[in-house]
């Protein structure tokens, strides 16, 4: 059975602004993320993901007046994440038009939520967001970290992405820190082993320059890719992916 | 142009709903109060989360009345995703609940297996296609009849609707290798288990056929 990927943008914002680094360090503003997601949902983009990626810093997620800008005209899946710790909060952001919330950060602290989250609103709704970096002391293994990537949690990705289904959420958001803003491939050994550990879709990001990295990601078990860099700095655009998708045989939308 | 009410219960994100009727200028009314669904002249029944909670939230609003009144009085119903599989009869979902019962058949768990016997990924998230259902050749004169066989729309859930009877299934799509009933209609009651205003193009076409023919 040939296997189908959605396509994701990735849009990180720092204050209103859409930005991007480099393994989540020295980010460059590159203006209105509501221009950038209107024009890659009329380019065909599968959905959107928002990161407020100061807000877990800041205790607050600032995405609510950019996400009911988006909603207007964007009529695709919209998932928000970044500083979202409790229920209210989830309410809060589905209540600005987002579908689901990804959390990182707050799960780590208290898995609990997971559960709270899927119980009060589906699971659909909880997408549970995983930063992995790879252990310097052992191959083949891989931490997850929280606070945008500056705090270790001690807890191994494959485990607690299983533990994080286990607890409810409905899908995984899995982005490599070490691969992140490079465009130089995917870690498509960590996409194939925590694919391969549990039984829902996992959105898989950090590392796509171009559709070959996807066509990879995909082929090691990946059900759909967030792609930033690769569209922010125009090296591609979605309907250029998509069509060299089709042609290395995964099997895309198209509109 | 007609009364058209979206009901809310507190269960699901009206917003996109809202702007894709806005989108064809209807201005919709979302509401909770069972006065404003008595008046309304076409009705949408949103919903995400579990089923259960849907029809609790329904009752607890005294919600339940002014839907049968309106349905039995023909006013047309829009149920999307959860508001789709509420419109059925009941649903296995955390024990067996019963639904609104407007289209017969149940609603079941998604195979955890495909027809290869493969384990599948359960919620299904996917953009998928929408097929005419086994006894149809087209969606000619329905509530599809923008939509061209094969284009896609976005499904979110893990349970699936079983109509009783071949006659109420529209469109379907194909997940793990089985059909998936996509679009359920039983007189002027449809049910999308997909999400038409997050699909799209394609969903904001179904949402215009709908508008034309009944609001």
């Amino acid at each position: 059975m040939s296997k189908k990927i959605r396509l994701v943008a990735r849009l990180d914002v720092k204050n209103e602004n859409l930005v991007k680094g480099i393994q989540l360090e020295g980010l460059r503003k590159l203006g209105n993320p509501n221009d950038f997601a209107k024009q890659y949902y009329l380019d065909g983009i599968d959905e959107i993901i928002y990161i407020d990626i100061v807000a877990s810093l800041y205790n607050r997620n600032n995405l609510s007046s950019i996400v009911q800008q988006t909603v207007k005209d964007v009529y695709i899946p919209v998932c928000v994440g970044g500083g979202i710790r409790n229920i209210e909060d989830v309410r809060a952001i589905l209540s600005a038009g987002a579908d689901k919330v990804a959390i990182n950060t707050a799960t780590i602290k208290n898995p609990k939520l997971i559960t709270e989250v899927a119980e009060t609103f589906g699971s659909q709704c909880m997408v549970l967001s995983i930063q992995a970096k790879k252990s310097r002391s052992q191959t083949g293994i891989w931490e997850a970290y929280y606070d945008n990537g500056r705090a270790h949690s001690g807890y191994d990705v494959v485990e607690w992405a299983k533990k994080g289904v286990e607890l409810g959420a409905g899908e995984i958001l899995l982005m490599s820190v070490d691969n992140e803003g490079l465009q130089h491939g995917m870690d498509i050994e960590l996409i194939n082993k925590v694919t391969k550990s549990v039984n829902v879709p996992v959105i898989c990001g950090g590392g796509v320059g171009c559709s070959t990295d996807i066509a990879n990601a995909a082929n090691a078990g990946a059900d759909a890719i967030a792609c930033a860099s690769v569209l922010h700095y125009k090296k591609s655009t979605i309907k250029q992916l998509k069509s060299e998708l089709l042609k290395e045989g995964v099997e895309v939308r198209i509109q | 142009m007609k009364k058209t009410v979206i009901i809310d219960y507190g269960l699901s994100n009206l917003l996109s709903v809202e702007h894709a009727f806005n989108h064809f200028g209807v201005d919709a009314i979302i509401t909770n109060e069972p006065r404003k669904v008595y008046q309304a002249e076409a009705l949408v029944l949103p919903g995400v989360g579990a089923f259960d909670d849907g029809m609790k939230g329904l009752k607890k609003l005294g919600l339940l009345e002014p839907l049968n009144a309106a349905v039995a009085n023909g006013v047309p119903l829009l149920g999307i995703c959860l508001g789709m599989q509420m419109l059925f009869e009941q649903s296995e979902e955390f024990g067996l609940h019963e639904g609104l019962g407007f289209i017969p058949g149940k609603v079941v768990r998604i195979p955890e297996y495909d027809t290869a016997g493969n384990l599948q990924k359960v919620p299904h998230i996917s953009w998928n296609p929408l097929l005419p259902a086994e006894n149809k050749i087209d969606f000619s004169d329905t509530v599809l009849e923008k939509v061209r066989p094969g284009q896609e729309a976005y499904f979110i859930h893990s349970y699936e609707a079983k109509p009783s009877f071949l006659q109420n299934r529209l469109a379907d799509t194909i997940y793990g290798g089985r059909r998936i009933c996509a679009v359920a209609t039983n007189g002027n009651v449809i049910g999308t288990q997909f999400h038409p205003e997050k699909s799209g193009e394609v969903g904001l076409a179904i949402i215009n056929s709908f508008i034309e023919r009944y609001c």
